[in-house]
């Protein structure tokens, strides 16, 4: 077996891989890992036994994907008996092992500290906020059938402009990219954060045209197709069909732990 | 401190200044005075796991750097002058030259780079180097979320800021912490003597830096941990006694803190609220 990425396009650092993997024509087996739905009906196997065909809500949270990853969430990554679990230390990886053009992560020390610094940044930031905001204002009441209190959605916008402000001031500032002239692991990172709370029908880019520049720019750089194919699967996020009982009652405690 | 003249004690001392002066007001005063070319800067405050860890780092490998203290607890990282260096205005943040950067994860990795410290650090071997990214990044969401609220709710609430913490917040938290611990051990530590393999590497500092924080604050950490406290003493033995014990001083004496006064308690409350949730 070659390369294998476990991911859900529905998740936010799975898209920073795909799109950095398919883009650099790195060659791999793609093992999706259906977070909110139930195995029925997904077209590939987990594990060494075959297609899985009972109904189990949220794949990430079974033994046979512990093997690849024991977190338990996606990305994922195994080539041969090496299994490796974290977007950022799955991206590194591959640029390293593929020996991708260096603009994605510059052998120049102060060019490189910059992605670093983005990338350990983005953690605690972007990453959340991005993911509140689409959970609050569409997982929630549309999947999940919770509502949201008026106020926790107005707070979580107002974290979420808070850190998109940090990004335009702190990162991109007049850059074409956020380290650079180039496109780098940085902006695939960024780009497929911000297109959570776009999924959500939030107005990312309204009043930031210095952050819709820089997305046109990466999507040039990246590709509008590959863009595209990378996000299909979040921009139907709020059509999805309410979750049944079942699945919401397994997937509660997980969402809740994650949305903090 | 050393001579320099009046900008050389300036530069020595402006982050020992006492709060009332404040760290804007002295570093101020050097703008437009002639300022030689500063080596390595490092801005930390030990009370500070990652702070800590750069520490430990720096002195390890005999990196030449100018500490610049930047106290926590007196709001100092709040400053104008040090959003200069750190627009984030958080500790770590170092400062080479014109360069500066933030986030102690990039700021380790430069040094590794830039000083060509021994390979185990940061290995050159793809995979060895994987595991070490793994834990990195894992962290920053669960080990450090969890030792510093565990602290902070175990002890700086209540010791320093005057503020009971309800029981079922403090128990929760050292759940969430009892959690992390065990996936350190099952995922990341496992039957090796290091969290990525044979040697210590920059991901173990990391590590025992955050655990210091909820044993600064009390909690049994290693106690029913044989594992654990194993590896601790690998890292100890491996850094040296003296350069850990010297850069947990701070922590430890965290608990013997006099309480806050009114104006720090109104300056820093707003922003450790968010460790309370």
């Amino acid at each position: 077996m070659g390369l294998e990425l476990y991911l859900d396009l529905l998740s936010q650092p799975c898209r920073a891989i795909y799109i950095f993997a398919k883009k650099n024509r790195i060659p791999f087996e793609m093992r999706t890992v259906e977070l909110l739905k139930g195995s029925r009906g997904s077209k590939d196997t987990v594990g060494t036994w075959g297609v899985r065909r009972r109904q189990d809500p949220g794949q990430h949270l079974s033994d046979a994907f512990a093997q690849v990853n024991p977190l338990k969430k996606v990305p994922a990554l195994k080539d041969g008996d090496f299994t490796l679990a974290e977007s950022v230390a799955i991206l590194l990886y591959l640029t390293r092992k593929y020996k991708v053009a260096d603009h994605w992560y510059p052998q120049d020390l102060q060019a490189c500290a910059r992605v670093d610094e983005y990338l350990a940044w983005q953690h605690t930031t972007l990453r959340r906020s991005c993911l509140r905001a689409l959970w609050h204002k569409v997982m929630f009441p549309v999947f999940l059938g919770e509502p949201v209190s008026p106020e926790m959605l107005a707070t979580t916008l107002a974290e979420l402009d808070v850190t998109l402000q940090l990004l335009e001031d702190k990162f991109l500032q007049n850059k074409a990219f956020l380290i650079g002239p180039h496109v780098s692991l940085a902006d695939l990172v960024a780009i497929t954060e911000l297109m959570h709370p776009v999924g959500a029908g939030c107005q990312v880019f309204e009043g930031r045209p210095k952050l819709a520049a820089w997305c046109r720019r990466v999507k040039a750089a990246v590709g509008e197709d590959l863009f595209r194919e990378a996000h299909e699967v979040i921009l139907k996020a709020k059509d999805s069909p309410p979750a049944d009982p079942t699945i919401k009652q397994k997937l509660m405690p997980a969402v809740l732990a994650m949305i903090q | 401190m050393g001579s320099g003249g009046r900008w050389g004690v300036a530069a020595r001392t402006v982050c020992e200044f006492p709060g009332s002066l404040g760290f804007a007001e002295s570093l101020g005063s050097r703008v437009g005075s002639f300022r030689p070319a500063m080596g390595l800067e490092l801005y930390l405050d030990l009370l500070s796991q990652p702070c800590r860890a750069i520490y430990i780092f720096a002195k390890k490998n005999r990196i030449p750097f100018e500490m610049r203290t930047v106290e926590l607890l007196k709001g100092q990282h709040l400053s104008d002058a040090f959003a200069q260096v750190n627009p984030l205005k958080k500790v770590p943040a170092l400062k080479d030259g014109d360069f500066t950067l933030a986030e102690s994860v990039a700021i380790l990795l430069y040094l590794c780079r830039k000083y060509e410290v021994p390979d185990h650090w940061y290995p050159q071997d793809l995979q060895a180097r994987a595991r070490v990214d793994e834990y990195l990044a894992w962290q920053h969401t669960a080990l450090r979320n969890s030792c510093t609220r565990a602290m902070w709710q175990k002890m700086m609430f209540p010791v320093f800021l005057g503020e009971q913490v309800p029981p079922e917040t403090l128990a929760s938290t050292l759940a969430e912490l009892e959690r992390c611990l065990q996936l350190l051990e099952d995922k990341f530590l496992k039957d090796q003597d290091f969290l990525a393999g044979p040697h210590i590497s920059v991901a173990d500092l990391v590590a025992i830096t955050e655990l210091m924080h909820p044993v600064s604050a009390g909690c049994q950490v290693f106690k029913s941990r044989p594992k654990l406290a194993a590896w601790r003493q690998r890292v100890e033995a491996a850094v040296g006694k003296d350069l850990f014990q010297e850069a947990h001083a701070v922590v430890m004496k965290a608990k013997d803190l006099p309480p806050a006064d009114s104006a720090i308690k109104e300056k820093l409350k707003p922003l450790v609220q968010v460790l309370l949730q």
